[in-house]
């Protein structure tokens, strides 16, 4: 098949970008999306022009470093599929395909389509984990999970931290991510004792660096791993609580 | 150089040598552990793990990742499982059981101490998983899941859905992240290590290039911990990321740490066999998968009939034919080599008859559809994605490919290198698995090392050092490696040949495969002798890297490690030419039983082949550790 890609050329942070279009001529349905790229950049590179920059690793839709906005969307058209997953059987239908880096206050470009999505990191850091240090822990069996909140919390860890969420939302808001990361945490009796401040630094931090958001629901729609925009009603609904919690008074029942 | 090979393994019995060792090896009182600084490159499940637990004992640690976030290591994209002698199944595990699978797995190649110490931990694994919140599978009583893995007969392997090593690394990810907002760890992304640095014969820094500005700089410490993954890369076609690469451990390696048993390799049974010259990686099919599913070929040669108009009598079900105990959970080096026997000899499927059915029909009809899709959905998913093909309607087709190495950094019972205060960690260690690595035994592995070996063994380098401050960076070792790491950046970039970078690697890659894969011979080895230092010629005269060093220049990232590769490559292809036996991942096609199978040579070879860099253009040498099985009686493998 013969396309036209529309690839966003931006040197350095401050550059000024532009769109370029690169004819691809004689490409097999069969190939990845980054494997077009791979083409292209031999392509460049033979002409001595230099390769487009992009983030990527695993190619097997897991490790979350590929982020490329297809035709205006986060991962391009397919449901459920990170970027590398996308094969261009998907695509037959395009005599041209724009590609952008993902567009978010929060991940500024670092060259043509690779940013710096480091503020995920520090959500983390802010209060995405269990205090657990290495070698307190009992007996793994001793902890009964029923295999519903295991189920549910497994959804929610599915996240792979690409930033789609993200590049997806009009506000360019952090809510699908730090929800998936809180919901997999605070659904888990393990999460329990540090829920409700978890709740509180990982929004605060989160607010630090992303938009509000106002739920339309795109961050669902482009999540490669389909994550729930339920978890965001969880993260919402535990932070109005954690505002009425006195964590001194948790190990009271009732 | 004189060098002795002393792994320093505890006396006593194999049940009271890590307990008495930890006992023995000297301590750093909690108030003096802040004293030390450790740099750990690589946040993969070894160093992630390793840098948030040293974190938590009070060490300072410096952790130097080159991807953008820790948690994009490729430990994330294992998929079936962690093993653990828990025997949570009531089905006779035991620690005494999991190391006699591991060492029998690995085709009596790797270390006994090691390994027994490696399945006594696994249980503590598994605890402290649990506890930092890493949602397993559970039956509905709330208790924890199981499932086999090959090479074993009991259900060992603890999992998350498909996605075991993404659910583990999130959690030593996470207890990082909690070390590095406690200012515990000083976290650098997106840094490459390109140099090590030994002064007086201890090593006490890195030199690592930050890949977004080009940045060349120096980290100074008291011990220095590589836990920077596998060389599968060096085949250009595997299972593992593209940005997996040999750079940190083969530059250790020309400052003096000796690369251990570079020739085990592992081609894992289960891939999407490649479909066309363009394919940039191959995908791994979880080994899971032959708990359910059924691994066959058509009895005729060069049929090309739909999987569904060739009926029963016509499928031949090797694996389960030729070894009817393990049948398709046969270990991984047994099931690869019985796949390419099949499609050497015509028996192939798919349109270019370069893989082997493994089917879920029988699967499907005995559990339904939703068992099937709850335990293996995602990569049925993953599946259909890459081929198009439906894997509940049509068998997958699978076919074999480079997938984890074996071999790596030479270290001794505590993780150290022959270089005094190198450490080396997880798959870039050459330590637990012999010749064959068993399913589910890599993740085990790394966090093994990373949670519960290494914090133990490392004050017994560091109590020595209280009251010495690390070695300045403007000290003239520092500045003579960062000239070094300087000079080959400018080398790679003055070239202004030809050809891509991608261009050298296929070729190498291309070398490797036909000449040092699955089957080698002494006249295929030969061969790739001669033809890897004419490409690396050939790369250094015509290799075409644009840009500059002060950017973001993904082409001079990936330049440095293929020139690294066309090196170690050689490294590897010697290796399997001095082995004159087959064993484990290692197949000499000299040396194999009238059945086919791999015949190992222990009078010669039940050693650890351990090698010294002697210098550019140099033959290096060759070191023997002798291993020694007091506890597993050397035996011909069977899976009968």
């Amino acid at each position: 098949m013969d396309l036209n890609l529309k690839v966003w050329r931006q040197a350095g942070p401050d550059a000024v970008g532009r769109f370029e279009i690169y004819p691809m001529h004689d490409v097999s349905e069969d190939m990845s999306f980054l494997e077009l790229f791979d083409v292209l950049n031999e392509q460049l590179e033979t002409r001595g022009e230099e390769p487009v920059a992009f983030d990527h690793d695993c190619r097997e839709g897991i490790c979350g470093s590929c982020a490329m906005m297809i035709d205006g969307r986060a991962h391009g058209p397919e449901r459920g599929t990170a970027t590398c997953q996308l094969h261009l059987r998907k695509l037959t239908d395009r005599e041209t395909i724009t590609v952008e880096p993902w567009r978010a206050a929060g991940f500024p470009i670092i060259k043509d389509l690779a940013v710096d999505r480091s503020a995920l990191d520090r959500i983390v850091e802010a209060g995405g984990y269990i205090t657990a240090p290495t070698g307190a822990a009992r007996d793994a069996n001793e902890i009964l999970v029923a295999k519903q909140a295991s189920d549910a919390a497994m959804d929610a860890a599915a996240c792979i931290g690409c930033g789609a969420c993200v590049a997806a939302c009009p506000n360019g808001a952090g809510q699908l991510f730090t929800a998936a990361k809180y919901s997999h945490l605070s659904l888990l009796p393990q999460g329990q004792p540090e829920r409700f401040t978890r709740v509180v630094s990982m929004v605060e931090e989160m607010e630090r660096w992303f938009g509000s958001c106002t739920n339309h629901g795109e961050c669902e729609a482009a999540c490669p791993k389909e994550i729930s925009v339920n978890f965001i009603a969880m993260l919402n609904r535990d932070y109005v609580k954690a505002q009425f919690k006195n964590p001194a008074l948790s190990g009271q029942r009732h | 150089m004189a060098i002795s090979l002393d792994a320093g393994i505890p006396s006593g019995s194999i049940e009271r040598k890590w307990d008495d060792y930890k006992f023995s090896v000297k301590l750093v009182n909690p108030a003096n552990k802040r004293k030390f600084n450790v740099i750990v490159v690589g946040s993969g499940l070894a160093g992630a793990s390793a840098a948030a637990t040293l974190a938590e004992l009070g060490y300072r640690v410096t952790m130097l990742t080159f991807h953008d976030s820790p948690r994009r290591a490729h430990s994330i994209a294992a998929q079936g499982g962690i093993n653990a002698a828990k025997n949570y199944q009531n089905d006779g595990d035991s620690v005494q059981r999991l190391f006699y699978d591991t060492v029998k797995g690995g085709d009596y190649r790797a270390r006994e101490a090691n390994v027994y110490r490696l399945a006594q931990v696994s249980v503590n694994i598994i605890d402290q998983c649990v506890a930092q919140g890493v949602p397993f599978a559970r039956e509905y009583g709330g208790l924890l899941d199981n499932r086999s893995f090959g090479g074993a007969q009991v259900s060992r392997t603890f999992y998350a859905r498909g996605q075991t090593g993404q659910q583990l690394l999130l959690g030593a990810y996470q207890a990082l992240a909690r070390q590095v907002r406690l200012g515990n760890v000083e976290l650098h992304n997106r840094t490459e290590m390109l140099d090590l640095v030994v002064k007086d014969g201890l090593a006490c820094g890195v030199v690592a290039r930050h890949l977004v500005t080009g940045a060349v700089r120096s980290f100074s410490g008291h011990a220095v911990v590589l836990a920077t993954g596998g060389y599968g890369n060096v085949f250009f076609l595997s299972t593992n990321a593209k940005a997996s690469n040999v750079t940190a451990a083969w530059r250790a390696h020309k400052r003096g740490a000796l690369m251990a048993n570079p020739c085990y390799t592992q081609i894992h049974p289960t891939c999407i066999p490649a479909s066309d010259d363009f394919q940039s990686k191959l995908t791994l099919m979880s080994e899971s998968l032959r708990n359910d599913g059924r691994i066959w070929v058509p009895t005729t040669p060069n049929d090309v009939r739909s999987p569904d108009q060739i009926p029963e009598s016509e499928r031949d079900y090797y694996l389960e034919r030729r070894y009817p105990a393990f049948g398709n959970l046969v270990p991984r080096d047994v099931a690869s080599r019985a796949a390419k026997r099949e499609v050497d000899s015509g028996h192939g499927v798919g349109p270019i008859q370069n893989g082997v059915y493994l089917d879920f029909g029988s699967a499907v009809d005995r559990l339904g559809r939703e068992v099937i899709e709850e335990r293996y959905g995602n990569l049925f998913q993953m599946y259909e994605r890459i081929t198009g093909e439906d894997p509940y309607k049509k068998p997958m087709r699978i076919y074999p490919a480079v997938h984890y190495t074996m071999g790596g950094l030479w270290v001794d019972y505590n993780l150290m290198s022959n270089v005094p205060g190198l450490y080396v960690l997880g798959e870039a260690n050459f330590s637990d698995h012999g010749a064959n690595r068993l399913g589910a035994s890599a993740l085990m592995q790394g966090l093994a090392d990373g949670y519960f070996v290494l914090p133990a063994t490392i004050g017994a380098h560091l109590a020595p050092l209280l009251g010495t401050e690390p070695v300045p960076i403007d000290d003239p070792v520092f500045r003579d490696a960062e000239a070094n790491v300087d000079a080959q950046v400018h080398r790679l970039l003055s070239v202004k040949g030809t050809k891509t970078v991608d261009h050298f690697h296929r070729e190498l890659g291309k070398i490797m495969w036909d000449h040092c894969g699955m089957a080698r011979s002494a006249e295929s080895l030969d061969e790739a002798l001669t033809s890897i230092p004419a490409l690396r010629d050939e790369f250094w005269s015509d290799v075409r890297v644009l840009g500059e060093n002060e950017s973001f220049n993904q082409s001079l990232e990936r330049a440095g490690r293929v020139a690294d590769f066309l090196e170690f490559g050689e490294l590897l292809v010697r290796d399997a030419r001095h082995r004159e036996e087959s064993c484990g991942g290692h197949f000499r096609v000299e040396h194999q039983t009238e059945e086919g199978e791999a015949l190992r040579n222990d009078d010669d070879f039940a050693y650890v082949g351990a090698w010294e860099w002697t210098g550019e253009g140099n033959t290096p040498e060759l070191h023997k550790e002798s291993l020694t099985f007091d506890n597993v009686a050397l035996a011909q493998r069977s899976y009968k």
